[in-house]
């Protein structure tokens, strides 16, 4: 058996607790731009999420991702590590098996926070207005069939891997999540908001974000947990993992700046959402391209991510979809900065860099692979979910609050909250 | 007796209320209030969407006076709270018939 590597096991350990906050602090981040009537709805849909994918994680998400039997380069079968048994993870003593130094079972965790963040990223686009249950039972179907082997293509080896057939060309670039993560979860986002439709009264009544101070320290603690989810993605403590941290920061530094001067000059003024949206923006772009910027390079890329999305996310009053807390302006469009910027700025095989455009060109198929599967995959469960469970709450609930009629509760007194409990059933 | 309403800038409370003191008015009771006069509203802006917000926070403050302090009471709590810049707000009054001290039981101007 290979020998442990202790210093990179105790790193991983450190990158997927930081991952895991990630998701409460994104509850934070969506919480405080919905309306107050809804902001416990909006932070338990990442909450769910935690609950369900959690679980299924373990049962066959590993297994399906990561597991030895391919089916076509898709995914890999569901039950040969089922529970994280068949010999994958432990050996038959038991003990955990090492893969270049570190411990498997210490990446299934690590790989397990990515599979609920990139599912929680999604429900920002349905504030506000869609069942409790059917977005839990949608959590698992879409880890299941758009997430796990979305995984399995990138990084298990699969169909948009360096051993796919793409690779001819050159080979893909996806360091910690563009395509898996961001694109993933932006395309899905779009799709559902076209088959759910928009709140009531979506570009008539004001729905201003009802605490911008939660969406700065969700900002804040997803800056902090994307350090585990990039330079964790190095599997090292070493050079790599120190410049995908150094390429991370700067970016999303970078993506401030791009976001304010921005609205600056369209709204006249830098508004401190823009800069946490801006925050967001630019750690999306640089998820992929973490380990193959230089560190000027990741100021470019931030400063781009910042201000493209900065300008996307006034898409959906132009189309009228109401993809309420920018999924798709954000992260899909970051996503897609990321991932194709890679074929520039790489310092590897980049145009900039004189490696000519055979990079760029495999990165644009493989996002554009990503957008086709996820969209496909995500129509489907959609539109499944939508026959059967139904996605709305009835028009009361929704304008009366989705907080009292889902889950019984109000986040603050002014909304129903001191009115429950003025009978008290012990 | 009288009741005198003001709705005021919310930055101007703390003058009105040590006003109101010095001028021997011994309560008065406080609420937020929201709303809109010639003032109007002012746009906010989220991720590029503009919002104009009409409804602007205010706060509204009430006294109960004798009757014949309510003239008195009405120019403290405007001199108070006055900036000059449109936006101030309004104080009125208004008759009341009675009033009961809840401690005591006791009516009219022996409870005020």
């Amino acid at each position: 058996m290979a020998e442990l590597d202790s210093g990179l096991t105790a790193w991983m350990l450190v990158s997927a607790s930081l991952v895991l906050l990630m998701t409460p602090g994104l509850a934070l981040f969506y919480g405080g731009m919905v309306r107050g009537k809804a902001v416990l709805n909006m932070m338990m849909m990442s909450f769910g999420a935690m609950g369900v994918v959690g679980i299924v994680y373990v049962l066959w998400g590993w297994s399906m991702s990561y597991g030895n039997e391919s089916v076509g380069g898709l995914f890999a079968n569901p039950f040969e590590q089922f529970g994280l048994g068949g010999g994958g993870v432990f050996d038959e003593s038991g003990e955990a098996i090492i893969s270049d130094g570190l411990p498997l079972i210490v990446d299934v965790g690590f790989q397990a926070t990515f599979a609920i963040i990139t599912v929680a990223l999604i429900s920002g686009a349905l504030a506000e207005r869609v069942k409790f249950s059917t977005w839990l039972v949608f959590a698992v179907l879409w880890v299941t069939f758009a997430f796990f082997p979305m995984a399995h293509m990138v990084w298990g080896g699969g169909l948009l891997s360096g051993d796919g057939p793409f690779a001819g060309i050159a080979e893909p670039v996806d360091f910690a999540g563009g395509t898996v993560v961001h694109i993933n979860a932006g395309v899905a986002a779009l799709v559902l908001v076209l088959i759910i439709g928009k709140r009531k009264g979506f570009g008539r009544e004001p729905m201003r974000p009802h605490n911008l101070p939660f969406v700065m320290l969700g900002a804040a603690l997803l800056w902090f947990g994307w350090f585990g989810f990039n330079a964790g993605s190095a599997y090292g403590a070493d050079g790599v993992a120190g410049l995908a941290w150094v390429n991370t920061s700067t970016a999303a530094s970078a993506a401030i700046i791009g976001w304010l001067i921005t609205e600056k000059i369209r709204d006249g003024h830098a508004t401190s959402l823009g800069a946490a949206s801006g925050i967001v923006a630019g750690l999306v772009a640089v998820t992929p391209a973490a380990g193959s910027l230089s560190p000027v390079g990741a100021i470019l890329l931030g400063l781009v991510a910042g201000a493209l999305c900065a300008l996307a996310v006034g898409l959906k009053f132009k189309f009228g979809y109401d993809d309420s807390l920018d999924v798709v302006g954000v992260h899909l469009v970051g996503g897609l900065v990321g991932t194709i910027m890679i074929g520039f700025l790489a310092t590897d095989g980049g145009l900039f860099y004189g490696g000519g455009f055979n990079l760029t060109v495999v990165q644009i198929i493989i996002a554009a692979v990503a957008i086709l599967i996820s969209g496909v995959v995500t129509l489907i469960i959609g539109l499944a979910l939508k026959a059967t469970m139904g996605w709305r709450v009835s028009d009361d609930a929704e304008v009366g609050g989705i907080d009292l009629a889902v889950h019984g509760e109000a986040a603050y007194e002014s909304l129903g909250g001191a009115r429950k409990t003025t009978e008290v059933k012990a | 007796m009288k009741l005198v309403t003001g709705v005021i800038q919310p930055h101007r409370l703390d003058d009105v209320k040590s006003a109101l003191e010095a001028a021997g008015v011994r309560g008065m009771t406080v609420s937020e209030a929201s709303g809109y006069g010639r003032q109007r509203g002012h746009t906010e802006v989220y991720r590029g969407a503009e919002y104009t917000v009409d409804l602007i926070p205010k706060v509204r403050i009430e006294v109960l006076v004798a009757s014949e302090d309510a003239a008195s009471v009405t120019e403290v709590i405007v001199a108070a709270a006055q900036t000059g810049k449109i936006g101030d707000g309004k104080v009125w009054t208004v008759p009341v018939d009675d009033v009961a001290r809840v401690r005591t039981g006791e009516h009219g101007v022996d409870a005020l």
